[in-house]
């Protein structure tokens, strides 16, 4: 356990109590996976039908699109969490809630990462695979996402990390995960400076990693395009 | 071999409109099987829209398209044309196309770019694919470049990348929309070496180039195109040496305008 010098700061009263705040770092991995997952698969879909000629497809897309993205997520996660039951009668679990908004959020936001990579796409990729004969959704799979997905690489990253932090947000609605876990901690020992600053930190090694893997990803596709 | 058989493709009182430019106004013409057929024509004569019309890249505004006797599509109202996209998936695999801008995708090797068709469209087992990929690649020249990405390509090789890769569907027809005007001059040649070599299989083939020089060798009939119609239809010797309209006198006149 390391030793703080500045007497005002209890940062080993913190460590003392890390395996709380490491346990609930589940729930927050839990929730990332789940809505990043969701984020990547349901924006493609959502991504897709934004591009559709057909409007009956592309308005939707659209309209849930704008909806996500122009609330703020805390609002979404009250939403689902509270509002849904009134509205629907049905109550979701807390953690089923937040999982829930912030997938809805995450393939919002990826949905325009998709339609903006694929439009990236030159139009000559387009007219060689239907020169070659072959469908949309084989094009789609074989040559445009392949093309699109390498130049999204960022801006995904990007998303990711946003994502990893607004899953604190289910804290607002009891999850008990990272957040929800050090504001209780904090409130009961009074020391939110310490608490909050290890909080951080673990946030951070959460993260890191998975940003040090995205650019790896980035640098193998550009060593595969040389 | 010279010698025409059936009509392979044919194309019926073909318009095309973009919004209410009239590009292609009424073209008529039968491909017969193992004709080289040169397209000729100023820029913006419907040159390109003509072939893109012939694999139904661009959908015809009005007119038919048969290849090998069915007819594309279903007739509609006002003498349009329905057509099915898994129809023209067929119908595009069968008619091969060569883009001026080459086209490869990036993110495949030269190999990987000659088997894509073969793999996805036809069906045929990776192993299978990529010995016949390979043969192509030799084909045109570039046996050794079987793993290089189109990056690291000059635009003539590329390009011979491109033709191998159209090659490789065996198609009934193969367009080429000049293949060699984006090219630095010292590589034009290489490139219609490639294309001249085809000729010995017998397959038909329509192009589309400024190269009259080549279209005279190459070709067993020439189209001169103008402003949407066909205005002059007949064997190289004939069309560049005693067009019988002035406009084609014309137009190849500048053609000849400098020598030395
Ligand atoms: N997709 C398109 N939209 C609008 N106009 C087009 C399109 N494609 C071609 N055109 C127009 O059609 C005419 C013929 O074009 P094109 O067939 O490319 O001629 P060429 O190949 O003989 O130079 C040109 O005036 C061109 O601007
Ligand atoms: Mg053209």
């Amino acid at each position: 356990m390391p030793t703080i010098t500045m007497p005002e700061l209890q940062f080993g009263e913190v460590f003392a109590n890390i395996d709380l705040l490491l346990e609930a770092c589940g729930l927050t991995l839990a929730l990332w996976a789940v809505a990043l997952a969701a984020g990547l698969s349901g924006g493609l879909l959502v991504g897709l039908a934004r591009l559709s000629p057909r409007r009956w497809i592309a308005w939707p897309a659209r309209g849930y699109v704008e909806l996500f993205r122009n609330t703020p997520v805390l609002v979404q996660l009250i939403w689902f969490y509270y509002a849904l039951p009134v509205v629907s009668g049905i109550q979701l679990p807390a953690f089923a809630a937040a999982a829930l908004a912030l997938s809805l959020n995450a393939s919002a936001y990826c949905a325009e990462i998709y339609r903006g990579g694929i439009q990236s796409v030159a139009a000559g990729q387009w007219e060689a695979g239907r020169a070659l004969g072959m469908g949309r959704l084989r094009l789609l799979r074989r040559i445009i996402l392949p093309l699109a997905v390498r130049r999204m690489v960022p801006a995904f990253t990007n998303r990711a990390v946003e994502l990893a932090k607004n899953t604190s947000v289910a804290s607002i609605i009891t999850v008990h995960e990272l957040m929800y876990t050090a504001r209780l901690f904090s409130s009961q020992n009074y020391i939110p400076m310490e608490t909050f600053t290890v909080v951080a930190m673990i946030y951070f090694l959460l993260i890191y990693p998975f940003t040090l893997a995205s650019y790896a990803l980035e640098r193998h596709f550009a060593a595969g395009r040389a | 071999m010279t010698v025409a058989g059936d009509v392979v493709l044919q194309v019926e009182d073909l318009h095309k409109s973009f919004g209410s430019t009239e590009v292609l106004k009424g073209i008529d013409l039968s491909v017969r099987r193992g004709e080289r057929i040169a397209i000729l024509g100023s820029s913006g004569s419907g040159k390109s829209t003509l072939l893109r019309c012939m694999n139904v890249l661009e959908m015809p505004t009005r007119g038919r398209l048969i290849l090998d006797g069915e007819a594309v599509g279903k007739p509609a109202a006002g003498g349009a044309t329905r057509y099915r996209e898994a129809e023209l998936n067929r119908l595009r695999a069968r008619v091969g196309m060569v883009f001026q801008q080459f086209n490869l995708f990036p993110h495949m090797t030269a190999l990987e770019n000659v088997m894509e068709g073969p793999l996805s469209v036809l069906g045929r087992p990776k192993a299978e694919a990529r010995r016949t990929a390979q043969r192509h690649l030799e084909r045109v020249g570039l046996g050794g470049k079987a793993d290089a990405h189109p990056a690291r390509l000059s635009g003539g090789q590329q390009q011979r990348v491109a033709i191998a890769r159209a090659l490789a569907m065996d198609p009934e027809v193969l367009l080429f929309d000049e293949p060699t005007s984006s090219l630095d001059p010292e590589l034009v040649g290489e490139v219609l070496g490639v294309i001249n070599d085809l000729s010995e299989d017998g397959r038909t083939m329509l192009l589309v180039t400024h190269e009259l020089g080549f279209a005279y060798h190459f070709a067993t009939r020439i189209l001169f195109l103008h402003e949407g119609r066909i205005l002059e239809d007949g064997p190289p010797e004939q069309v560049l040496k005693s067009p019988r309209e002035e406009r084609t006198r014309r137009f190849l006149d500048r053609f000849t305008a400098f020598r030395f």
